[in-house]
This record gives structure tokens, sequence and C-alpha cells, in this order.
């Protein structure tokens, strides 16, 4: 289990993060969510104990981050955003050097190097120089060198950054496939991902904690009305449409867009705890207005995301 | 202590697969083999003069006349190229970023700063153990005495050290290549005359002074005494560049 408390960190006097409290339970998939500069890649190197916070400190499975490095750094595995390599050297070369440096037993060495690179999907460039493979390939040779020592923790700072689409897909695809087996923590500022990849996101901005909840937690709490949508024919009966739909009961605001191609586009705020599709629906088609589509609208991640962000910052 | 090894190994071969080692190599060799032949003609010159000459009452011998200038030359070079092999040691996994992971797997910093030093060091060994070609040259055609040749190659060899642990110092400062090479050649040519103003100033610091030089221990090496205060100095200086390589790498987390 990994326990952040009060975790602060300042640049000077510039904010990294502030206070921030979460946890992560065993075998969890955690995502960490936030504008670029939010605080995300400093809290990662916090934990990887690359860099010391201001103050607070974080428990990786029982160790001290400040006070048993060493022992903490056993237990992750990490790829920073950029991530480095050596790129002089092989696949398989460079595998085996990571490997030495988190001291796994020669014995064992090169059943690992075979495991990351079979689960990495690298058996058929292993021989090759790393800088002048692919990006896809050179980002999974930096998750290769992260589980190589199968570690608990996989730590990984915006593992799909900079690829392209189909690349993308596999490497959510090997996440959470690794997340299967062990505790996985990623950051990213793609809200799909998040929700695609992980149990539960932690969202940050400007160096704070705006909430920790599962995607689908995060999304009933923000929904703070329900949003349906009409579409309607243009004609002399939908002159007044708005007008019906405002005097139904549970209706707090009604908005015309701009419509195009004969068609007026009615959008609708209500209660969210009344479903009033039907309703609606109902009192249009008594006053002959031509409804060809009524429907509601869950909010997407993006919006909740949005809103989460802003709401706090104002 | 695998993981140094590790490194080390890692360092060594980086060396020899860009083309870092060869030039290096190949201009000391090149040099240093220019400097035996006209230091070796001109002490030929000077002995057939000798001969011919009756009053002449200076003894010659291959040591004051070859090895010694010749040795003393090499520590010249020394401090031109090794800057070239140490400069890159640190600052380029900074450039690249290699650092940042470097210093989150389970490795202790004088782990790999001993690696990379360790690496450095035997490169330059092997390319000294090169220039050995030269006293056995004079071996195969005269007989020189072997104990001042052997304590010269000793003092060459902790005065390259001395160099080494400079460059890994300043290469840990910087993530330029460049300010790292400079910065160990203008601090390594300060060690190497810090004794040549101590004729000037009063006696206490003029002690001190000479105590610093890299120059003045290095004479009785050349001379064919290997004292343990000589020894101890070389260490002492390499040693203290290491310590404050270590902390550098300290100070750079807190920084960055």
């Amino acid at each position: 289990m990994i326990q952040v408390e009060h975790l602060t960190k300042y640049y000077g006097t510039t904010r990294g993060i502030e206070d921030l409290n979460f946890q992560v339970s065993k075998g969890e998939v955690l995502g960490f969510l936030g504008p670029n500069g939010a605080g995300k890649t400093t809290t990662m190197k916090i934990l990887t104990c690359y860099q010391p916070p201001t103050s607070g400190t974080a428990k990786i499975f029982g160790h001290d981050i400040l006070e048993d490095p060493l022992e903490v750094r056993k237990k992750i595995g990490y790829l920073p955003e950029k991530n480095p390599l050596y790129t002089d050297m092989t696949v398989r070369e460079y595998l085996n050097f990571v490997g030495e440096l988190k001291s796994i037993d020669v014995g064992k060495l090169k059943q690992r190097v075979n495991y990351s690179i079979e689960r990495c999907g690298l058996e058929n460039v292993q021989r090759r120089t790393i800088g002048k493979l692919s990006k896809g390939y050179q980002q999974r040779v930096g998750i290769a060198q992260a589980i190589i020592g199968d570690p608990e923790l996989l730590i990984l700072d915006e593992p799909t950054i900079g690829l392209d689409p189909r690349q993308i897909i596999d490497i959510r695809e090997l996440i959470k496939d690794l997340g299967k087996e062990r505790t996985v923590i990623l950051s990213s500022h793609i809200l799909p991902e998040v929700s695609q990849v992980c149990n539960r996101i932690v969202v940050i901005n400007q160096g704070r904690l705006v909430a920790v909840d599962t995607p689908d937690n995060l999304r009933s709490r923000l929904k703070k009305t329900s949003v349906i949508t009409i579409k309607i024919h243009e004609s002399p009966e939908s002159q007044n449409a708005k007008g019906i739909v405002e005097s139904i009961e549970g209706v707090i605001l009604v908005n015309e867009k701009e419509s195009t191609d004969d068609i007026k586009v009615l959008t609708v705020e209500s209660d969210p705890d009344k479903d009033l599709r039907y309703e609606i629906a109902k009192e249009l088609i008594n006053e002959n207005v031509p409804l060809l589509e009524i429907f509601s609208e869950e909010l997407s991640l993006e919006d909740i995301f949005l809103k989460l962000v802003t709401e706090e910052v104002s | 202590m695998n993981a140094t090894l590790a490194i080390y190994r890692r360092e060594l071969k980086s060396y020899f697969q860009s083309v870092t080692a060869y030039v290096t190599m190949g201009i000391f060799l090149a040099l240093s083999g220019y400097f035996f032949y006209s230091i070796f003609r001109y002490y030929n010159y000077i002995s057939y003069q000798t001969a011919r000459n009756p009053y002449a009452s200076q003894p010659l011998n291959l040591i004051d006349g070859v090895m010694r200038p010749l040795l003393g030359n090499i520590s010249v070079i020394l401090l031109l190229v090794l800057p070239l092999l140490t400069m890159k040691l640190l600052a380029e996994e900074k450039r690249q970023g290699t650092f940042e992971l470097l210093l989150t797997y389970p490795l202790k910093d004088i782990e790999v700063v001993m690696g990379k030093f360790l690496a450095s060091l035997t490169l330059f060994a092997v390319m000294l153990g090169f220039t050995l070609l030269y006293p056995i040259l004079l071996a195969v055609f005269s007989n020189p005495e072997a104990g001042p040749i052997i304590s010269g190659y000793l003092g060459l060899f902790l005065v390259g050290c001395t160099f080494i642990s400079i460059g890994i110092f300043f290469s840990s400062l910087t993530s330029s290549q460049l300010v790292a090479g400079v910065a160990t050649f203008g601090v390594s040519l300060f060690f190497l005359i810090i004794g040549w103003a101590s004729p000037f100033v009063g006696p206490t610091l003029s002690k001190v002074l000479s105590q610093f030089s890299l120059l003045e221990h290095y004479d009785s090496f050349a001379k064919g005494v290997i004292d343990i205060q000589d020894i101890t100095y070389y260490l002492f200086i390499s040693i203290f560049f290491i310590f404050l390589t270590l902390k550098s790498l300290e100070s750079s987390r807190w920084r960055s």
C-alpha cells in the first residue's frame, strides 16, 4: 500500500505541489490527472526518491521515502516522462545493464531480460540499437526497463505521450495487462486514457489535490444538472416550442441554439433526479410540433475534468 | 559491487564503441612517440658531443637524459587528453536524462561514481601501458636502470588519477561536456603549476603551495624515490574530488 501524507514541494518560491494526501491500495491502477504543470511529474519524482519533498512524506509498502530510499527504489519501476535511454546500446544489452544495476541475481538475469522482452513485444528488435528504433518501440523499451526488476509498484509518467494512435492503443493494452499483477501509478493529461486504464483517478491542478475517486463516481458526483437536447423541424408550429418546454415543471433553463438546415436545436437543463424526456415529448407532440430527436446527455469525463479544474481555481 | 561493475563495463564499452577512445589514444600515442623520438635524438647528439670532448664532466645516463624528460612531457599531454575522457562521464547522462533514471535505481551514488571513475582510469592505464614501448626499446639497445622507470610510471599513473577525479567532479556539475572539459583542464593545470608562485610568497604560504603542487610531488617519483608522503598526496587529492562529486550528486537531487 502506498500512503502519501502532506506531500509538499517548492522549487525556490514556486509551488510544485502542496499538501497532497492520498492512498493507493495494492493491485490498484491509479491515474494521475491534471493539466500540464499541475505537479504530476513532481509527485512521481518524489515517490521514486529522485527528489526529496520540501515537507511531508510517503510510505511505499511500509518503507518511508526519506528514511529508506534504497528499499523503496528496489520496489519500484519507473518510466520518466522523457523516457531517457542509452541510445548507443542494443535493447538486450540495455536491459541486461539495467538488470545488473537493479542487482538481479546473475542466475535469474537472463530469464528476467527474456521476460521483459517478451512482455513488451520486443522480440524482433532485441538486437537492434535503441537509438534507431521508432518512438513506439523506444517507449516499450522504457517500460521493459521499468518491469525488469519485477517491481511491486510501477510508476509511469505520461507513458503514451508523443505516440501515434496505434502505438497508444498498444501501450494502453500493455499497461492494463501489467496492472493485473501489480500496482500501477500513471500520469496523463488525457482523460479517456485514464478512464480506460485506471480504477481510480487523482485529479490535481496547480499543485493541489482536486478530487480522488473512481471514474464513475467522479461522473455522478458532478452531475448536478442533466441536459436534454431536442431537435425539431422548422415549421410554424415550432415557433413557440421554447415556450412549451419552459412551462413544463422541473425545467430550469432552455436555450435555443442557431439552427441549420431547417432544424432547430433546444437544450434543456433540468433537475437531475427527474427524467423529463417523456413529459417534453408528450407536450410537444400534443402541440403538433414536428419533433425529430430527443436525448439526454451524459457529462463526458472531459467536461468533468474541465469543471473540476476550473471550479477549484475560481 | 555488481552495479559498479555493470557501470564500469558499460562505460568502457561506450568508450570503444564511439571514436573517443581511439582518437584520444591515437593523439596521445602520436604525441608521446614524437616526444620520445626528439628527446632521444637530442640525447644521441649530446652523448656524441660528450664522447668527443675530453673535458666533459657530467656522466650521461638514459634515465636523466631520456626517461625523465619524456615522462615529464607525457604528464603535460595527459593534462590535455584526460579531460576529454572524463568530461562526458556524468554530463552526458545529465543531458540525455538517463541520470534521473540512474538515481531511481537501487544504487548508492558511490557505486555510480566509482564505476565511471574506474572505467576512465582503466582506459588511461591502457594508454599509458602503450608508452612502455619506449623504455622497452631503450632496454633492448642499452641497459637503463629499472627502478626510476617503474617509480616514474607509478608517479604518472597517480597524476592521471588526480586529473580523472578532477574531471569526474566537473562532469557532475554540468550537463555540458564542453564546460566540464574546460573546467577540468583549467583546474588540473592550476594544480600542476601552483608551486610556481612559492618562491615569491611568505615562508608559510610557500610551503603550502609547494605541498599542493602536482609537479613537486612528481619530481621525487621521477628521480626514483617512492615516498609514502607523495603517494598519500595524490590519493588525498583524488579522494577529495570524488568526495566532492558525491556531494554534488547529492545536492543535485535537492536542486533539480
